[in-house]
């Protein structure tokens, strides 16, 4: 049994517009020592189904359902009181934007030290050595005079470790890492990349990023999942999801990052659209109103997330057959337009709506550390 | 830190001397009774009215009985006499200040409690019924008058008029020393009515405060560590909170202690408020300047530490 179990997990708010679909069935596990990417623009429900695991979501707006299992326990049914006991000690997080996540004015090292002594018996003392034990395990120089400052004295790259020294002061078995690089340097993307790597190994825990960022699990994912207005689209391997990707929305996502390979011609492909209303969804496969490979019957028919082949784990949710998916993507890697490789391989008329060019945003990928 | 404190005492100085130098020449500018005419009494004959214009000084000319009156002060401490009856303005000020002191800092001590519960509470639970009417009632105190509260209050619950005699009314106040019991007896009422507006005030501010910082990041992380919603309330949200509180109050004390003349003239306590009001009518320039700097002195004192006091509560101010 896997460490996390996340299963046919939805959370749907009341909103006065309806019903938002945040997160609308998903299912993953992770296992200790693995990591799982979960990849999608803002609003596609990755940092809402994490919240969820924490038990940060309850609310009396907030419906809930399906099943959350840590280490055997039913987490959705616990109690507050219970999920208390197991945040910031069993499962801890880190937040996008270290600076509004730490405290304004309490010092760096009270706050590890609070987290420590919330979830362990012990004194104040030992609890502030065991934060400046852990500043020092993430790499901030001069750990114990460090914990004595507040943290607009610390730069944007501390101000992160802080919150990872503060989120694995109690030896998590899962850290959830929602964007941690986001409001980072690129220079100083990588270090804490690299940090998370190392202490996942050293603390034998599961990590779980989330990230808009296909750059940033590409270097760090064991297993990657893709996530769209609130379900997976496709989950594989890092190594499938990167030299196969069966998904027309991954294949945006990809052609989106820009690489320095040899090829330096090639244009960025964006994603046409927007991200769909989470509260009327489009009727069939949601992303068919931005995908350009669509037909009508794409339009009625909801697609599921099952295996390319029989028996593999590579998992997608697209009604285009596997050939015609796999001939679409040689196409497209081999520089061709998406316009252009939906005429090779697709032997019928284009759709009779296509997204006004106007609309037509560039997705907010960043370039990989 | 110091050198800012320095900086910022040579400015009070300067504002102070301005200060007194503006309530002077209002005085004059502006049409008032001539203060010997009053000071000499029923149908009084020229000759005595020269007399004691004379005797005040108040023949010389303007500059010149600004000149004598700074003089004074800065050499010996010494803030002239009354007009109407010649006591010293510092003696009767000092006799005055204990009741304003204790007015404003009862009061205080009370609206802060009041203001601070009711908007933590409120603002724990936005739209619910006890916020409803917590803050329909911060509406109704925030917009009585104090002169109109004030009397309501001594109709309703004075011992001597009131309708169920509860509580000593007005003209009870007697000083701390003499009487503790009865001080306090005497000043449940203005306490009351002073600090129903202020803690209304706070409430509203606090509990707008609070729902703001209930939304910021370092609430999630809090909560992300397990800590239990009392100590994310108490110890991370109110902590943030806090801050304009303490400006507020700050500002607010420095102003009372200047003397809360409404209040002080509704219940007729001796404090400095009433002694600004009966001089202002007298036109009796010496006790209206000695109020007057009295009130900016503490204004300006109270701006000074609530700027200090800042660095303090919020680490990422400096100076």
């Amino acid at each position: 049994m896997a460490l996390l179990e996340v299963e046919d997990l939805r959370v749907h708010f009341a909103s006065e517009d309806g019903l938002v679909k945040a997160v609308d069935g998903i299912s993953y596990s992770v296992d200790r020592g693995r990591t799982l990417g979960i990849v999608g623009e803002s609003g596609s429900g990755k940092s809402v189904s994490s919240l969820t695991v924490m038990g940060l979501t309850r609310s009396n707006r907030a419906r809930i359902s399906g099943a959350v299992r840590f280490d055997g326990q039913d987490l959705l049914n616990a109690s507050d009181a219970d999920m208390r006991k197991i945040r910031g000690d069993d499962i801890a997080m880190i937040f996008q934007d270290p600076l509004s996540s730490l405290h304004p004015f309490y010092k760096v090292g009270d706050q590890i030290a609070e987290a420590v002594r919330n979830h362990r018996s012990v004194s104040k003392t030992e609890a502030f050595n065991r934060a400046v034990e852990m500043l020092d395990l993430v790499g901030i120089p001069e750990p114990r005079k460090r914990a004595a400052s507040y943290p607009h004295e610390f730069s944007g790259g501390m101000r992160q470790r802080a919150m990872i020294a503060m989120a694995l002061a109690n030896d998590p078995k899962l850290l959830i890492a929602d964007e941690p690089t986001t409001a980072l340097d690129v220079t100083v993307q990588a270090q804490i990349l690299e940090l998370i790597q190392r202490l996942r190994n050293e603390f034998d825990a599961a990590v779980v990023i989330i990230t808009h960022d296909l750059g940033v699990v590409a270097q760090m994912a064991d297993e990657i999942a893709v996530m769209y207005a609130g379900r997976i689209v496709e989950h594989a391997t890092a190594t499938e999801l990167f030299t196969g990707p069966e998904h027309p929305y991954t294949w945006g996502l990809l052609g989106s990052i820009p690489t320095l390979g040899p090829e330096r011609e090639e244009r960025l492909v964006p994603i046409s659209g927007r991200p769909p209303s989470l509260i009327t969804l489009p009727g069939g496969c949601s992303f068919h109103p931005r995908c350009p490979y669509v037909r009508d019957a794409h339009k009625r028919v909801d697609p599921k997330l099952e295996p390319v082949e029989p028996g593999s784990g590579h998992r997608v949710a697209c009604l285009l057959d596997h050939q015609t998916r796999q001939r679409l993507w040689a196409e497209l890697r081999a520089g061709k337009q998406p316009e252009e490789a939906r005429v090779g391989v697709l032997h019928d008329k284009p759709p009779e709506e296509t997204v006004s060019q106007s609309e037509t945003v560039v997705h907010e990928a960043e370039a990989g550390a | 830190m110091i050198q800012y404190i320095v900086r910022r005492v040579l400015w009070m100085i300067a504002l102070l001397f301005l200060v007194s130098a503006i309530t002077f020449f209002i005085f004059y500018a502006l049409p008032s009774a001539d203060p010997a005419v009053l000071r000499a009494g029923k149908s009084p004959n020229p000759q005595l009215v020269e007399q004691i214009r004379h005797q005040l000084g108040l023949d010389k000319p303007l500059y010149e009985q600004y000149f004598d009156y700074m003089k004074n002060l800065l050499t010996k401490g010494d803030f002239g006499y009354s007009y109407q009856n010649n006591i010293s303005v510092r003696t009767q000020i000092f006799q005055r200040l204990p009741a304003t002191i204790s007015l404003a800092v009862g009061a205080a001590i009370l609206w802060l409690t009041v203001g601070i519960l009711v908007g933590i509470i409120s603002s724990t639970r936005p739209r619910s019924l006890i916020d409803r009417v917590s803050m329909g009632g911060a509406l109704i105190a925030i917009s009585a008058p104090v002169y109109f509260l004030g009397l309501v209050v001594l109709y309703l619950f004075a011992d001597d008029i009131g309708l169920i005699k509860l509580f000593p009314g007005a003209g009870s106040y007697v000083p701390l020393s003499q009487d503790a019991g009865q001080w306090f007896g005497s000043l449940i009422m203005p306490w009351c009515v002073l600090a129903a507006a202020f803690a209304a005030f706070y409430a509203r501010l606090l509990r707008s405060q609070m729902i703001d910082t209930m939304h910021e990041d370092y609430i999630r992380t809090a909560r992300a560590k397990g800590l239990s919603e009392r100590t994310v309330i108490f110890h991370h949200g109110v902590r943030a909170a806090i801050t304009p509180i303490v400006t507020a109050a700050g500002l607010d004390i420095g102003v009372l202690l200047g003397g809360a003349i409404l209040t002080e003239t509704v219940f007729n306590i001796p404090g400095v408020g009433r002694l600004a009001y009966d001089s202002i009518i007298n036109s009796d320039l010496p006790m209206i300047q000695g109020t007057v700097l009295l009130g900016a002195f503490f204004i300006v004192t109270a701006n000074l530490i609530v700027d200090v006091a800042y660095a303090f509560v919020d680490p990422r101010v400096r100076y």
